[in-house]
């Protein structure tokens, strides 16, 4: 039963990879290697080349994990290291929650509530601060890269935090009491003996962070701004692989457009099947490290 | 009305809103025996269909052109400013070119932040053959259809995205259909039309530009009535098609044939409340020529 079962998941994912590769067949035969240096997407004059939704998506994810991962770490460290049992368990199914507000309910809210209040306190402010660096020029649109990270800051959050706290967990005591006996603070100890240990752990939380902002669409369509454009500031309207999908397939109106459409699929699936594979790795070498000395 | 039919005639109809091109798919790989758009079939959607396909107008709409300028509640724009804003050569809203149409009307010096549709769509596609029809700089540069590759702007997703986004960004312009300008209390611009006056988007506008174009309406139905010439003519309105077989299965094909032919007569009473403009008489006449000549399994009706 669990053999036929895992064949069959198998199967459907060979399936998926196999009708995109054949649908994609017209767009990788016209464009090659230029569809993702291109930077124009025209359905008109029928070019299309990927590379401001790589820029945009890269970015995007980027500045999700920038804001994600100092404040899921830092979560998941006080749950784990310093609040008392009952109120670590309690910030971690809270933090659950948040990871169970669907994709497009997330974009709602970043409609009505975070692009007004970016769009009148935050992006003047900055403007104003800092007048001239481009990473902060231009219009405030409200929409734009800045919105879209810090929504995708929130939707990974939750699993950095769920992975690292399990992977803190995992740290055997001797580790954190030896390093007590040897005269460290608490900090230390966490910082020095605990931290480290899990270091690939966390880097792998992190990496499937990115793996699943870097497929996020609802919400991130809803409030990037949906502009094929690569410009240096945050504040400018930007587009990812995975909105641009969801935005123009339904009235892709010729072969060689869906075709690129799926290439453009297939591309994002290659990415989030490398990250994964990446934070496979890093996730298990921590397990298999904290065998082996605890063994000793 | 599909369900006002239904009962009068005892037959059902089954309609899913999916878009114009899922639409042209379906009915093109015959797992419909009809489909509705807002954009006339390419060539390649025609040849991929197999068998000839008639364009049936059952009904059309008015574009309306939003903004959010605060303080002004007139606006008139022409073919001229409009295409320069989407364009992006005119930038902020006091420009001389859109002060020189508004003459009593204080426009204040913020930049214009443009709003086009991100996903495809045949409210872009009447924008776009606008544009295009009144700019040979946008038909040259940019060209008309359901997505385009925009010079300026953000995009919203669907027209309650573009809606939201004006509604909320001070300084902004978007295009959608009529209903959502209404139900999102967004003023509307007042389009110069052909002949020189500038009207407010409206669903007698729309009739107007219809019946302007009924004149010379192809045979086949396909027309796209953009700047339409007429006094009362809103210049962004286009129609909405039913794409069927010319010819139709034996069974299906008397109910369909009776279908057709009540949604291109009585069945436009229903359109004004929804915002979209009845036919006029001249498109009905072309209407019952496209439907007589219809046939049910290779015999004529």
């Amino acid at each position: 039963m669990g053999v036929f079962g895992a064949l069959t998941l198998v199967g459907i994912i060979c399936l998926i990879v196999g009708s995109m590769i054949a649908e994609s067949a017209g767009a990788i035969n016209a464009f090659g290697l230029q569809f993702i240096t291109g930077p124009d997407w025209d359905p008109i004059k029928r070019t299309f080349g990927a590379l401001p939704f790589m820029y945009g998506t890269i970015v995007s994810s980027g500045l999700g994990l920038l804001i994600a991962t100092p404040v899921s770490i830092g979560v998941a460290i006080f749950a784990v290291e310093m609040a008392p049992p009952w109120l670590g368990n309690a910030i971690s199914i809270v933090v659950e929650l948040l990871a169970a507000i669907p994709s497009v309910l997330l974009g709602l809210w970043g409609i009505f509530v975070l692009v007004p209040f970016m769009q009148r306190t935050v992006e003047p402010w900055f403007v104003d601060r800092f007048p001239g660096v481009p990473l902060f020029e231009g219009p405030p649109y409200g929409v734009g890269l800045a919105t879209a990270g810090i929504i995708l800051a929130i939707m990974v959050t939750p699993t950095i935090v769920a992975i690292s706290r399990d992977v803190m967990l995992a740290v055997p005591i001797s580790q954190r009491e030896a390093m007590l006996a040897l005269g460290a603070t608490d900090w230390e100890a966490t910082a020095k003996a605990v931290l480290p240990y899990c270091r690939s752990g966390l880097l792998g939380a992190i990496v499937l962070g990115l793996g699943r902002a870097v497929g996020e669409t609802m919400a991130v369509t809803m409030v990037i701004g949906n502009r094929s454009e690569i410009s240096a500031s945050l504040f400018h309207p930007s587009y990812t692989m995975a909105s641009v999908i969801a935005n123009e397939f339904a009235e892709a109106t010729f072969d060689l457009y869906v075709s690129a459409l799926v290439e453009l699929g297939l591309v994002l699936f290659l990415v989030t099947v490398a990250m994964n594979a990446l934070a496979r790795v890093l996730v298990w070498s921590t397990a298999r490290s904290s065998q082996q000395l605890g063994a000793l | 009305m599909f369900d006002a039919w239904g009962r009068a005639s005892g037959a059902q109809v089954n309609y899913q809103s999916v878009g114009s091109g899922a639409g042209i798919e379906q009915l093109t790989k015959k797992t419909v025996d009809f489909g509705a758009s807002d954009a006339i079939m390419t060539d390649d959607q025609e040849k991929a269909a197999g068998a000839p396909v008639v364009h049936l107008p059952v009904t059309l709409g008015a574009v309306s052109v939003g903004y959010n300028v605060p303080g002004v509640t007139n606006l008139n724009l022409d073919a001229d400013a409009l295409s320069g804003i989407y364009l992006g050569t005119i930038k902020a809203w006091n420009d001389p070119k859109i002060a020189a149409i508004n003459a009593d009307v204080k426009l204040p010096n913020t930049p214009i932040a443009v709003v086009y549709r991100s996903d495809g769509s045949g409210t872009s596609y009447i924008f776009t053959n606008y544009l295009s029809a009144v700019s040979p700089d946008w038909k040259s540069k940019v060209g008309a259809g359901t997505s385009v590759k925009w010079p300026v702007g953000i995009g919203g997703k669907g027209s309650e995205g573009v809606a939201g986004q004006v509604s909320q960004t001070p300084g902004s312009i978007g295009y959608f259909e009529l209903a959502y300008a209404k139900q999102n209390n967004i003023t509307s611009v007042n389009l110069k039309n052909a002949a020189g006056k500038f009207v407010p988007p409206s669903v007698a506008g729309a009739t107007q530009a219809a019946a302007g174009a009924a004149t010379n309406m192809p045979a086949d139905g396909k027309a796209i009535i953009v700047n339409a010439p007429g006094d009362q003519s809103y210049p962004i309105a286009g129609f909405s098609w039913i794409l069927s077989y010319q010819d139709l299965d034996a069974n299906k094909g008397k109910a369909l044939i009776d279908l057709f032919t009540y949604t291109t007569t009585e069945g436009q009473q229903f359109s004004e409340d929804l915002f979209y403009a009845p036919l006029p008489a001249g498109v009905q006449k072309v209407d019952s020529a496209i439907i007589s000549s219809l046939t049910i399994a290779g015999k004529p009706q």
